[in-house]
């Protein structure tokens, strides 16, 4: 199998400084996306203040179950991701290619998980609008409207991460990494990861707090 | 890595020794489009500025002609909402923005740094996609029919009131804020790793300070405006959401999200012309920066601090009284970065080998009316006048003093500086002096009666007023043409340049800083071979007058 060259883009010197520029630009992405997400975690933070006990009420018609089986999935996810790195790191293609197969099915199974319980959300008219079920509990729309946004702006970025490893996955299946270049990998399980670490957040927020069994 | 792995990379790295052709040999269109030098990125991005910027010129052109009489005769006032919104739409987010920094930014900072070119030179190019891509959308929605929310686009006026097309334009402006993320991660990774040996973080140019920390302000708060602007228009399209009162949203959040990013987007749009104006007061007194690290971190204090005064645009919009304190507070604190730069800027000029050219001009009159934008900033940040006079004219003519008299000063200041290295070509000095001083005239025509007509009281936003303001509106009026004249004799000039102006030497206004140590206009990579730097910035020697034309 041949190996990815380790290519040097003509702006720079030595591989070394193009692997630091590489990593502190997607550090650098990685805050715009938290300041991104920040906006709507301002958002979720300012309504929770104002209207406790709404939001407390909304957050038990979210399932638990998918949630919780979602959180198990995605973290999974980011230990095979993890092993992916490792693989790439070690010069093991064969480990690579499985480890970020891995990491795609977990990430497909998480969306699937949530197309199911979105489904049933719109079965138990959880969706806002003229629909809505809950209308004589006022302000559970706004927990609900922002339930949507953040599991909805948070799944369009695990759709990416998903493109983003297919892409890995098909050039390390025809060429190798090796233990001397394997910064794509490295990007990609990067941005992986902060994926991961949305949800970390989303969880207690949409389905934990104020929830007693 | 080891040593041993290092070293073969020298051989990897491409021969661009021998490349003595300049970046403009190749004229076809395709290899302007799908170009990745940044120098040619830079060019682009002058040319549609320059477009949207006439767009957005002529709508102020018939705004201040609306303003010429008191009646409301010229243009309904739906069209002057519409009017006003293009212009400061267009001028925020597709002149000013990317003025300093994607024009001059991207020319010439690799070249200061003693690189070949930025760190991610494809991403480079897709910013100015995405850019022209937000264009496209934005004057989409000025051609069917534009919008009346200002720039602004207050919730709940913009979600659910306003019968105009408010989700396109907000795309538009969603886009283009990703082709400004992408060009300050692209500045903040070529700072940090593509200097050339020996330029060390003191010794760069205050330049590349000043777009630092600009750069740090797009990618830390534009995210903010794209999430933002992004709810409104969900709210529009599903009929429901965050800012609407009617499910117990907080229409004020929208302010607050808003200016957490447009209060530093007003730093990104004075920042740059701070950088430029220590570029040029050094090299036309021939001194060195008094000052340089105060005014080096001064521009990572205007951005640190830049995000923590967004409430002062809300001291009246139901904002508590407490946090109105803390943040007129904050705001004060501002002045005092922007003094040091104001200070440091005029204890270089003391004694110094001063010679007027063109840039320098510019930059003088950047000093003045920065200080007169600055000054009037501090009434506004003030709870109980600002009370008085928001939403007056008062605002208006403070941040054009900042944004127009700042920003664009420093921007021609720029662009006649790098001129020759640009085009390899000399403007014709005389006519650039004579604009410089036109533009000043009627800038300050223009605007200072503003500042009468807001603090008597007369309020932003209307088509129509009563007439004992005629006398200041005409004045402003007459002081908008002469404007326009100054901003028209710099296109005539510097495109008559381009085939008669003189050639270029490598370094016109014997300058130090490396974009001047290669050749005008600069080859592909910038260097014949990379430079290596063994000393700090303006290190100017002594001239005198005689020997400086001379050279």
């Amino acid at each position: 199998m041949p190996e990815v060259r380790p290519a040097l883009a003509e702006q720079f010197d030595s591989l070394e400084q193009q692997h630091e520029a590489a990593t502190l630009g997607i550090w650098t992405f990685l805050a715009t996306e938290v300041l991104f997400f920040g906006g709507l975690f301002t958002a979720y933070v300012v309504y929770r203040f104002l209207y406790p006990q709404a939001f407390a009420e909304a957050s038990h018609h979210t399932n638990l179950l998918y949630g919780t089986v979602n959180t198990a999935v995605l973290l999974t996810s980011s230990l095979t991701m993890a092993l992916a790195v490792q693989a790439a790191q070690e010069g093991r293609n064969r480990a690579l290619v499985r480890c970020l197969a891995a990491t795609i099915v977990l990430g497909i199974g998480f969306l699937l998980v949530k197309g199911l319980e979105y489904r049933e959300h719109f079965a138990h008219h959880l969706v806002p609008g003229a629909q809505f079920a809950l209308t004589a509990k006022p302000k559970t729309e706004l927990f609900f409207w922002l339930y949507f946004t953040m599991t909805g702006l948070h799944g369009i970025h695990v759709l990416a991460g998903i493109g983003v490893l297919s892409v890995l996955a098909f050039m390390s299946s025809r060429l190798n990494f090796s233990s001397e270049y394997y910064t794509p990998v490295e990007m990609g399980g990067l941005y992986w990861h902060f994926v991961d670490i949305v949800w970390v957040f989303l969880y207690p927020l949409l389905y934990l707090i104020n929830r007693h069994l | 890595m080891n040593a041993t792995e290092t070293a073969p990379c020298a051989d990897v790295a491409p021969e661009y020794g021998h490349e003595s052709e300049n970046y403009l040999h190749q004229h076809t269109i395709k290899s302007w489009l799908l170009t990745t030098d940044h120098k040619r990125i830079g060019i682009l991005y002058l040319l549609s500025i320059i477009f949207f910027f006439a767009i957005a010129a002529f709508a102020a052109a018939i705004m201040r002609l609306e303003l010429l009489t008191p009646a409301g005769d010229l243009v309904h006032s739906d069209t002057y909402n519409k009017l006003f919104t293009i212009h400061g739409v267009l001028m925020v987010w597709f002149f000013l923005i990317p003025s300093i920094p994607a024009v001059l930014g991207n020319f010439v900072i690799p070249m200061m740094i003693g690189a070949r070119d930025v760190a991610f030179p494809k991403l480079n190019l897709l910013s100015w996609y995405l850019f022209m891509m937000g264009g496209a959308c934005a004057l989409y929605s000025i051609l069917v029919g534009g919008v009346d929310t200002g720039w602004t686009f207050y919730t709940p006026y913009s979600s659910t009131y306003s019968n105009s097309h408010v989700v396109s334009m907000a795309a538009g402006i969603f886009i283009a804020g990703f082709g400004s993320i992408l060009t300050g991660l692209n500045f903040i990774v070529t700072v940090h790793t593509m200097r050339a040996p020996g330029l060390t973080w003191f010794r760069l140019p205050l330049f590349i300070w000043s777009l630092y920390a600009t750069s740090l302000i797009l990618v830390l708060a534009t995210p903010i405006l794209a999430i933002t602007l992004g709810l409104m228009a969900v709210e529009r399209l599903w009929g429901i959401g965050i800012f609407n009162p009617h499910v117990g949203g907080d229409p004020v959040l929208f302010q607050h999200l808003f200016w957490f990013y447009s209060h530093p987007a007003v730093y990104i749009m004075i920042l740059p012309g701070m950088g430029v104006v220590s570029e040029v007061i050094t090299c036309f007194s021939r001194k060195q920066m008094f000052g340089y690290a105060y005014v080096a971190f001064a521009s990572l204090a205007i951005a640190f601090i830049g995000f923590l005064v967004w409430g002062h645009h809300m001291f009246v919009a139901g904002q508590s009284v407490y946090a109105g304190l803390f943040f007129s507070l904050l705001s004060f604190l501002v002045a005092i970065p922007s003094g040091i730069k104001v200070f440091n800027w005029t204890a270089t000029l003391y004694k110094g080998s001063i010679s007027f050219e063109t840039p320098m001009l510019y930059s003088l009159a950047f000093i003045g009316l920065f200080s007169l934008g600055g000054l009037t900033g501090l009434f506004l940040a003030t709870l109980s006048v600002d009370v008085h006079l928001t939403d007056t004219y008062f605002i208006v003519a403070h941040f054009h003093y900042i944004m127009v008299g700042g920003m664009v000063t420093g921007f021609m200041a720029g662009l006649h500086y790098w001129w020759p290295k640009i085009s390899g070509r000399m403007y014709p000095e005389k006519a650039g002096q004579l604009a410089a001083l036109v533009t000043f005239i009627g800038f300050n025509l223009t605007f200072f009666p503003q500042f009468v007509l807001g603090y008597l009281g007369m309020p932003r936003r209307y088509h129509a007023y009563p007439p004992e303001f005629q006398i200041y509106n005409v004045l402003s009026t007459a002081g908008a043409s002469v404007l326009g004249v100054g901003y028209l004799l710099p296109v005539i000039y510097l495109i008559w340049s381009l085939k008669h102006g003189k050639i270029a030497e490598r370094n016109p206004w014997k300058a130090t800083g490396l974009e001047w140590k290669t050749s005008s206009p600069p080859p592909v990579h910038n260097f014949e071979e990379t430079p290596v730097v063994g000393e700090g910035p303006y290190n100017y020697p002594r001239l005198d007058h005689e020997d400086l034309e001379h050279a």
